[in-house]
């Protein structure tokens, strides 16, 4: 089909009707592409798996950061709650059971959240070849503009978090110590607490994007919901933020030791 | 009377590369719409033998969504309204405008500011659609419609799929429009038996068509000329999922 007639829309190029002078240009529109089909092709269904996998590791997260805390109790309390989450269910378990099924569901929601951004973010720069020479912005906060690159720096630390406090292959005291000793040995380093603290302002970004991006994405958000599930993002990704930084912050300013 | 400098995208078609180039224009007056100012400088282009500068219109009364047109970064330009109603009185006097056509992969551009939207026809023919008898217009009132419902979907249908949430979204994503298209035609009794095809589809559609997914930023709501709100495309979030788990399958 070519389009010629004045009134077929995305084909009719006007010069103007001051002069009754119209330039048609005639153009084959693009053929009708077939959309893939599969379920997880869908970029709608991409975004629930990673809204559901983002709010498995926020819960993750509040758990985990209601641990931390016991650091304020002294190393001995510290240590016997990492001992304690190694010995759940026992002796109905083996040892170790709860924390493996966390450390599975956790990497799965990880590799999944990730696989879904990646894919997201390829189809998002197939939709824009060439870019704009000028553009503005009207609305978008700074925390939605971050997500990606923060997400991508939030991987890192992960990868990070796991060498330094959970395997000691790059902390300072390395494996042979208790985990209150390793959690002491890296905020004492200056530069290794500043990689923390920067990552976690960038968690705290990523959440108040992320948990409103979630609701929407679940289909949760209307006009009348739109200020309780952005305060209940702000309030969540604050708390996390503070809740994790008191530790590190507490160690450099020598409240812990 | 105010005069401008424009710096307008030029290229010549779809294969080659285009660049932006500066004109100047004089005697426009601030009653003008933007698209009369176009037709001035087209007028002295013209005149001075040279290749006009084409850009998409048709209604100039807001309601065909044809004259999209980025002006200095923002979809349509300062007002939320069309470009065809953006008059002159909204830019002073010397001001330098830089003006481009939409810029997505599903938008391919024609020739300098007019683009190929017949993505948007393909989204609707996927599933913008309901089945009814034709003939005899049935009585209004044999089918109730919730007021809540029948508002939303007003709404909804003013969408005039003029492009500028695509354009304005980093994404480059289309998913305002669809979800303004699955919503008005879903939230009617009329769309019922399409409804949970309808939403796969046209998702399906809107994804093939180079455009991106949606990451909540809120560009495109925000300079909709229609208003069309962020709660849509929840709206069609939550008609999706509920599809899937309904058991439909997205064919094509
Ligand atoms: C592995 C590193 C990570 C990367 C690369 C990453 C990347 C992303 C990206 C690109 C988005 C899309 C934003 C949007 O669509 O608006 C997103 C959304 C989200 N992220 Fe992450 N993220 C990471 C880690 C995390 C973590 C650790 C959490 C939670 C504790 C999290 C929670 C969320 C949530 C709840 C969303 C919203 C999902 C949605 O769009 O519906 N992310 N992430
Ligand atoms: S949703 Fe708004 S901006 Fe997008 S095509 Fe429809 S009217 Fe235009
Ligand atoms: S020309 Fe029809 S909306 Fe502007």
């Amino acid at each position: 089909m070519s389009c010629v007639t004045v009134r077929s829309p995305g084909c009719h190029v006007g010069t103007g009707l001051t002069f009754g002078l119209v330039a048609t240009v005639t153009t084959q529109p693009a053929q009708r592409r077939a959309p893939k089909t599969g379920r997880f092709d869908s970029s709608v269904v991409k975004k629930t798996v990673m809204a559901v996998s983002g709010i498995i590791m926020i819960l993750y997260l509040l758990a985990h950061m209601v641990g931390n805390l016991k650091a304020f109790s002294g190393a001995e309390a510290f240590n016997s709650y990492s001992g304690w989450i190694r010995t759940i269910g026992e002796p109905a378990l083996p040892a170790q059971t709860a924390l493996w099924i966390i450390r599975i569901v956790l990497l799965a929601a990880v590799v999944l959240h990730f696989w879904a951004a990646i894919s997201l973010w390829r189809q998002a720069r197939r939709a824009r070849p060439v870019p704009y020479v000028t553009k503005k912005r009207v609305q978008q906060s700074f925390a939605s503009r971050t997500v990606r690159w923060g997400g991508l720096i939030l991987a890192l630390f992960i990868i990070w978090h796991i060498l330094d406090l959970t395997l000691g292959a790059v902390n300072p005291v390395g494996y042979d110590s208790t985990p209150y000793d390793r959690l002491i040995a890296s905020f004492s380093n200056i530069p290794i607490t500043l990689f923390y603290v920067v990552s976690m302002v960038l968690l705290g970004l990523h959440l108040r994007h992320g948990i409103f991006a979630a609701t929407q994405t679940l289909g949760q958000t209307n006009k009348r919901r739109e200020r309780a599930v952005n305060g209940l993002a702000y309030v969540v990704a604050g708390v996390i933020t503070v809740g994790f930084l008191l530790v590190p912050l507490s160690v450099v300013f020598g409240l812990i030791d | 009377m105010m005069s401008l400098t424009l710096r307008i995208w030029r290229q010549r078609d779809r294969t080659k590369k285009g660049k932006m180039v500066t004109y100047h224009v004089t005697d426009v007056s601030p009653d003008m719409s933007f698209l009369e100012m176009l037709d001035v400088l087209n007028e002295k282009l013209i005149l001075d033998g040279d290749d006009p500068v084409a850009f998409d219109h048709d209604c100039r009364e807001g309601i065909c969504g044809s004259c999209g047109l980025m002006i200095n970064g923002i979809a349509h330009g300062p007002e939320q309204a069309t470009v065809c109603q953006l008059h002159m009185r909204s830019f002073s006097d010397g001001d330098v405008l830089d003006i481009e056509p939409w810029r997505a992969g599903g938008f391919p551009v024609v020739k300098d500011l007019a683009v190929d939207r017949s993505a948007f026809d393909r989204i609707i023919s996927a599933g913008g659609f309901i089945s009814a008898p034709t003939g005899t217009a049935p009585e209004a009132h044999s089918t109730p419609v919730p007021k809540k419902n029948s508002d939303a979907a007003f709404d909804a249908a003013t969408c005039i799929g003029c492009g500028a949430c695509v354009a304005a979204c980093p994404n480059g994503s289309a998913m305002l429009f669809t979800a303004a298209k699955v919503s008005h035609l879903g939230l009617m009794p009329q769309g019922q038996p399409e409804r949970d095809a309808r939403v796969l589809k046209m998702v399906a559609q809107q994804d093939a068509e180079d455009f991106g997914g949606c990451s909540n930023i809120g560009e495109c709501s925000a300079v909709c000329p229609k208003g069309i709100s962020m709660e849509t495309i929840s709206r069609l979030n939550h008609d999706l999922l509920g599809a899937l788990r309904a058991g439909a399958v997205p064919m094509s």
